[in-house]
């Protein structure tokens, strides 16, 4: 395969969901090679990471982003998705550590206190490190102590908040509130099925997506 | 007791009962606390719960079981509690009932994925026949699986309910409309994927619950009939989507909105009609009323 072929097909399996060769899903896929030995094989072929990453990686899952958000595929499809992306991601990581391909930026995520509903965050999370950015994940019931822990560790971190009840989304006002109070140039961007522009506005957050696509998008106009 | 879907088959349009989860947060559940455990620390206000939709006319009630399975118990330090929470959630509602009205034992999701390989299927299996034992033990007369969105967990609860009990078992999915006269779970299953999967996996009766209030039900609830006319369906629908106003979580179809429905779901074919979040005593007095005028 030449290169543009094999970056095709990389884009295809990530698409797709095929993880590996010996991945049973996508059935239509099966016993053929899947994004962790194309992966292998493009960075063999000599092709640079920071192409594999934004012609095969970014462009799937922004191709997957899509269809989620039009309803032509739904949870499961965008979860393996992601962890096809994942396993190429592992591949590519030396690289990034190295320095060759630099990262745009750090992004910390959680789902705020008494609240447990991760699948939305995690998608977020997986999107917004396939667009090229080092995300944090603080995981689920996190309060303002824990979030302002971690930017003091991660100096000028964008901060994704997220929730999906209406009963812990009036908690995103304090968190926002606390890290404002503590670290004035925090960006925040906050997400989850309740809550909309207005209500992001209304607490004194920077952004609001109503999907991942739309976090990359806020977080890249940052560093634009 | 006459099984649910032997009353059925006589024609019957049964009331079932509305909200527990919200009703409780109204009663003072906290943010972070265990509904179930008022099972045993509160168990007068769970009651009072259950009673209330008994005096509203329903002909069966739910359990205050939801989360009781131990996955869903571990954050809360109570995994251990399994059996002895289940078997009183059943208790309780039994006492409400009587003799005269049945207790239908809840059992929602895991919150956990089979696809990622969070769990196996026999760790979920064991978990669901760990909460149908103490439900049954308790004197639930069926199990009612609900809001599933997965239908592979779906699939393992029935059976783990029908393996280890003798009761009936009800499934119920929470659907989404997806377009024109479509529409899935969240993970992606139809209502007509949902009947041919759960009628295989031995439920006696089938539906839906939670959503987007009781218009969306009428689609739904066609659509399973499009596959299968003869299986009893069940309907528990939320009094519309929660909103955020002035500080607080609202559902917001009233009543008489959500009555307005009724004939129009039960034309379409619902057997049982009840409600799911944010529905009260007094949505289910008026869905009782309003049922009994329905040509069937
Ligand atoms: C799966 C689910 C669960 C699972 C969660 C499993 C898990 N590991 O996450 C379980 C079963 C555990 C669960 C529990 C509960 N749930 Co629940 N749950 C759902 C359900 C079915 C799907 C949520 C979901 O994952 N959607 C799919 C994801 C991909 O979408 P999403 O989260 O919206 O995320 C997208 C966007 O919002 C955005 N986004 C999300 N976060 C962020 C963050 C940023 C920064 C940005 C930019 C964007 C962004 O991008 C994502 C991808 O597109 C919804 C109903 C529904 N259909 O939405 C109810 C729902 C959210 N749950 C509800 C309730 C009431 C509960 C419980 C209280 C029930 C109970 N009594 O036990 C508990 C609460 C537990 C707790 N303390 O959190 C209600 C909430 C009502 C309300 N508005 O308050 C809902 C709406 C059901 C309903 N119709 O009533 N639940
Ligand atoms: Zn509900």
């Amino acid at each position: 395969m030449n290169n543009d072929e094999l970056l095709l097909k990389l884009l295809e399996c990530v698409e797709y969901g095929k993880v590996n060769k010996d991945a049973p899903y996508p059935p239509q896929m099966k016993g053929q090679d899947g994004a962790d030995e194309l992966t292998r094989q493009a960075l063999a072929q000599g092709i640079k990471p920071a192409d594999i990453l934004d012609n095969a990686l970014i462009k799937a899952m922004e191709k997957v982003g899509q269809k989620y958000a039009e309803k032509k595929i739904f949870v499961p499809q965008m979860l393996v998705a992601a962890k096809a992306m994942n396993t190429a991601m592992e591949h590519l990581k030396p690289y990034f550590s190295s320095g060759e391909v630099r990262k745009k930026g750090k992004f910390i995520i959680g789902t705020v206190s008494g609240d447990l509903h991760d699948i939305g965050k995690n998608l977020v999370a997986m999107i917004v490190e396939g667009a090229g950015w080092e995300v944090i994940d603080l995981g689920v019931d996190v309060g303002s102590q824990k979030f302002i822990q971690s930017i003091a560790n991660h100096n000028g971190a964008v901060v994704g908040l997220s929730a999906l009840l209406t009963t812990t989304m009036v908690n995103m006002k304090s968190i926002v509130m606390d890290i404002k109070a503590k670290y004035p140039g925090t960006r925040l961007i906050i997400g989850g099925a309740p809550v909309n522009e207005s209500f992001s506005a209304e607490i004194g957050a920077d952004g609001y997506a109503s999907d991942p696509q739309g976090a990359v998008s806020y977080l890249n106009s940052l560093v634009a | 007791m006459q099984p649910i879907a032997a009353k059925i088959q006589l024609q019957k349009i049964l009331i079932s009962d509305g909200a527990w989860g919200t009703f409780l947060q109204e009663k003072g559940l906290a943010v972070g606390e265990c509904p179930e455990s008022w099972n045993l620390n509160r168990p007068d206000d769970v009651l009072a719960i259950a009673k209330s939709y008994i005096d509203a006319g329903a002909d069966m009630i739910e359990t205050n079981s939801f989360g009781a399975n131990a996955f869903k118990l571990t954050p809360y330090g109570l995994a251990d509690k399994v059996y002895e929470l289940n078997k009183a959630a059943a208790q309780i509602s039994r006492k409400a009932a009587g003799d005269n009205h049945m207790v239908l034992g809840s059992i929602g999701p895991t919150g956990k994925m089979l696809m990622m390989g969070d769990i196996t299927p026999e760790q979920l299996y064991n978990a669901f026949r760990d909460q149908a034992i103490g439900l049954s033990d308790g004197g639930a007369d069926a199990l009612v699986v609900e809001t599933m969105s997965d239908i592979d967990e779906a699939v393992l609860a029935v059976k783990a309910c029908k393996e280890n009990t003798q009761r009936e078992v009800i499934c119920t999915m929470t659907f989404e409309k997806t377009g024109e006269d479509a529409y899935h779970t969240m993970m992606g299953v139809t209502p007509e994927q949902m009947t041919e999967e759960l009628v295989k996996a031995g439920a006696s009766i089938i539906g839906t619950n939670c959503g987007n209030g009781m218009a969306q039900m009428i689609g739904i609830v066609k659509a399973i009939r499009l596959v299968n006319n003869t299986i009893p369906i069940l309907v528990h629908a939320n009094a519309g989507a929660p909103i955020y106003r002035d500080g607080k979580t609202v559902f917001p179809e009233t009543p008489e909105q959500m009555a307005s429905y009724v004939c129009a779901v039960i034309d379409a074919g619902a057997n049982i009609i009840g409600g799911c979040c944010g529905t009260t005593p007094a949505h289910i007095s008026l869905m009782v009323e309003t049922a009994k005028k329905c040509r069937v």
